[in-house]
């Protein structure tokens, strides 16, 4: 036997060395720096100047910081409500298109064409849209005649938290509601025969046969929703840049300033770790608050 | 599924039972009136964006007329954004670079995902689930330190420095997904090989990969369009016009002062989004299987 074949027939080192690559890569590129990003948030460092150990310092400024108390107010606001209705009215759609209707699969490919687009360029598409003098929604309600002056979607701090919400909504909704679909389908119509001949409603089907088979998929749809919710960038970056005066700066903007931008690498490093922990919550709160089915089917391994 | 049945509808209270007893109009109030809005409201940024980049300025900067439609259609827009802004170099760079990255990534996690689900080596349990967590790690949380080390690399303002550090997303993502693929292949294919006396190697390219042809295909397409659309790494990694990608190029580079050219913008936006949605429409039916795949366990 050559050297060859007693590696083929040896399961542990074929292993290791088909996982070679991809370990390598994910740890020199993700989990080094996750490390590094939790060493660099207890430094001073700056672009171009290794940084000292200061401890929790960076952590104490930032919590007495009113900025930084503004883009945590704005990040937990802006994936909340994004998340409910992003929720809502994913299901509806979903819903909608899991009935027996025409152009099925028309409807179907072109509703996810927001999220397979590059979400920077669709933003600058918003940012048009919101723009303060020639807002297409502004001139349709001006003609409709519900307003009477252009409304300033992007200068007005609650305007513009608003308007970022309604795109990142509409670029969320197509996932929610295509996965919730694959979710709907694979419930059993005979649950919905039966329930009919014992004359449920509408409403009591829904209520008591697809919200509770649906419930583990939404448990995961929902936490991957909020997961890039939370950390989201593009959009902000593009429509706003975190203004008017920080009132649309979410975390993961405001490190971006402070750390590319601003040069202070510490400091930047400091906001996304601390988004670390809400992150978790926002996790286990949907993973395990909702998943109890799954939990118990899964089981089974192999 | 059987289209006999009446599914449920969240806003109906009142009737009993199955859809063919909906008459024609209640079945247009509740169902495609709603469904027509939907797709409005969806599709309405496109039709923004493309109307915008063939109206000319004057038409765009006024607030008479109809603004839905075009008088005096122009390519004047797309003139500029491709002779004189570098415009055609960022999408080759964005082709190039998630070409490499989707090719190597793919081919990374063929090996890790044939490893964990069909090897079995020692810890592959764990090894699996920590491929899931990295999968759930957000590059905005990432990029700051992940700057620090492809800039101690030399790679920084390089076109490696993206085709190294999207793997990162990439090999999670596609690794899932294929473990999923993997798994639907019946064990007793793989022992009559061994059997027949094939080797590892034999097995993987004669067997497993010819049966996960539409798993690569969807983690391929997949894979590819999250490294057309990345945007905060390129952002922060290159400083060269000429070698950013396509979205950041447009943000960062066709926004002058205070004037905002919204013609090429939109021009851009759209020319930027079109190779997507293309390859898009021939492989629906992969791309919403990576998609739904991506979030089954």
């Amino acid at each position: 036997m050559t050297f060859l074949d007693k590696l083929q027939n040896n399961r542990n080192a074929l292993g290791m060395l088909f996982m070679l690559p991809a370990t390598l890569l994910l740890v020199l590129f993700l989990t080094y720096p996750l490390g590094l990003g939790v060493w660099l948030g207890f430094t001073d460092t700056k672009v171009g100047r290794d940084g000292v150990w200061i401890g929790l310092e960076n952590y104490e400024y930032l919590w007495g910081d009113a900025v930084t108390r503004l883009a945590l107010f704005n990040t937990l606001f802006y994936t909340f409500v994004a998340s409910v209705f992003k929720f809502v009215l994913g299901l509806w759609l979903a819903l909608l298109l899991n009935r027996n209707i025409r152009f099925k699969t028309f409807f179907r490919a072109v509703i996810l064409l927001p999220y397979i687009v590059p979400t920077a360029l669709s933003a600058i598409a918003f940012w048009w849209i919101y723009d303060a003098q020639f807002s297409i929604i502004s001139w349709m309600l001006v003609k409709m005649g519900l307003i009477d002056r252009y409304i300033d979607f992007l200068g007005e701090p609650w305007n513009a938290r608003l308007s970022v919400i309604a795109a990142n909504i509409w670029r969320g909704v197509p996932f929610v509601a295509i996965t919730l679909l694959a979710g709907l389908q694979t419930i059993s119509p005979s649950y919905y025969e039966a329930s009919a001949i014992d004359g449920a409603t509408r409403w009591q089907q829904f209520r008591h046969v697809t919200l509770p088979l649906l419930t583990p998929i939404i448990a995961v749809v929902m936490t991957f929703s909020v997961l890039f919710t939370f950390t989201d960038f593009q959009l902000i970056y593009v429509i706003t840049r975190g203004g008017p005066l920080n009132a649309t700066h979410l975390m993961a903007t405001l490190s971006f300033q402070r750390a590319i931008s601003g040069g202070a690498l510490g400091e930047g490093a400091a906001i996304s770790i601390a988004m670390v922990p809400f992150l978790l919550a926002a996790i286990m709160f949907s993973y395990f608050g909702l998943q109890r089915r799954a939990w118990q089917q899964g089981g089974q391994d192999k | 599924m059987s289209t006999t049945v009446a599914t449920p509808s969240p806003q109906a209270g009142d009737s009993v039972g199955m859809s063919y007893l909906d008459t024609p109009a209640r079945k247009f109030v509740t169902i495609y009136l709603p469904l027509i809005v939907f797709l409005i409201v969806l599709l309405f940024p496109f039709y923004w964006m493309a109307i915008t980049s063939v109206k000319p300025d004057s038409e765009l900067l006024s607030r008479t007329g109809n603004p839905f439609w075009v008088i005096a259609p122009t390519l004047a827009h797309f003139d500029k954004l491709l002779f004189r802004t570098a415009y055609p170099e960022w999408m080759w760079n964005t082709v190039f670079v998630s070409v490499v990255a989707t090719a190597f990534s793919l081919a990374a996690s063929v090996f890790a995902a044939y490893a964990i689900e069909r090897l079995r080596f020692r810890g592959s349990k764990h090894v699996g689930l920590s491929i899931f967590l990295a999968y759930l790690v957000p590059p905005s949380i990432l990029f700051i330190p992940l700057a620090a080390v492809v800039f101690k690399l030399g790679l920084f303002d390089t076109r490696w420095a993206l085709i190294l550090t999207y793997p990162t997303f990439l090999i999670p993502f596609c690794t899932w997904l294929l473990m999923g693929y993997f798994r639907s292949i019946p064990f007793e294919l793989e022992e009559c090989a061994l059997i027949d006396g094939a080797t590892r190697w034999q097995i993987l390219t004669k067997i497993v990969l010819p049966l996960a042809v539409p798993g690569l295909i969807s983690a391929g397409i997949f894979a590819f369009t999250l490294s057309w659309n990345e945007f905060i790494y390129a952002l922060t990694f290159i400083s060269s016009s000429e070698i950013k990608t396509l979205p950041v190029g447009v943000v960062t580079e066709l926004v002058e002062g205070d004037v905002y050219h919204w013609g090429p913008l939109m021009a851009g936006a759209l020319l930027g989004s079109l190779p997507v949605a293309f390859i898009y429409s021939f492989f629906v039916e992969y791309y919403v299987s990576g998609l739904t795949g991506s979030v089954k366990e």
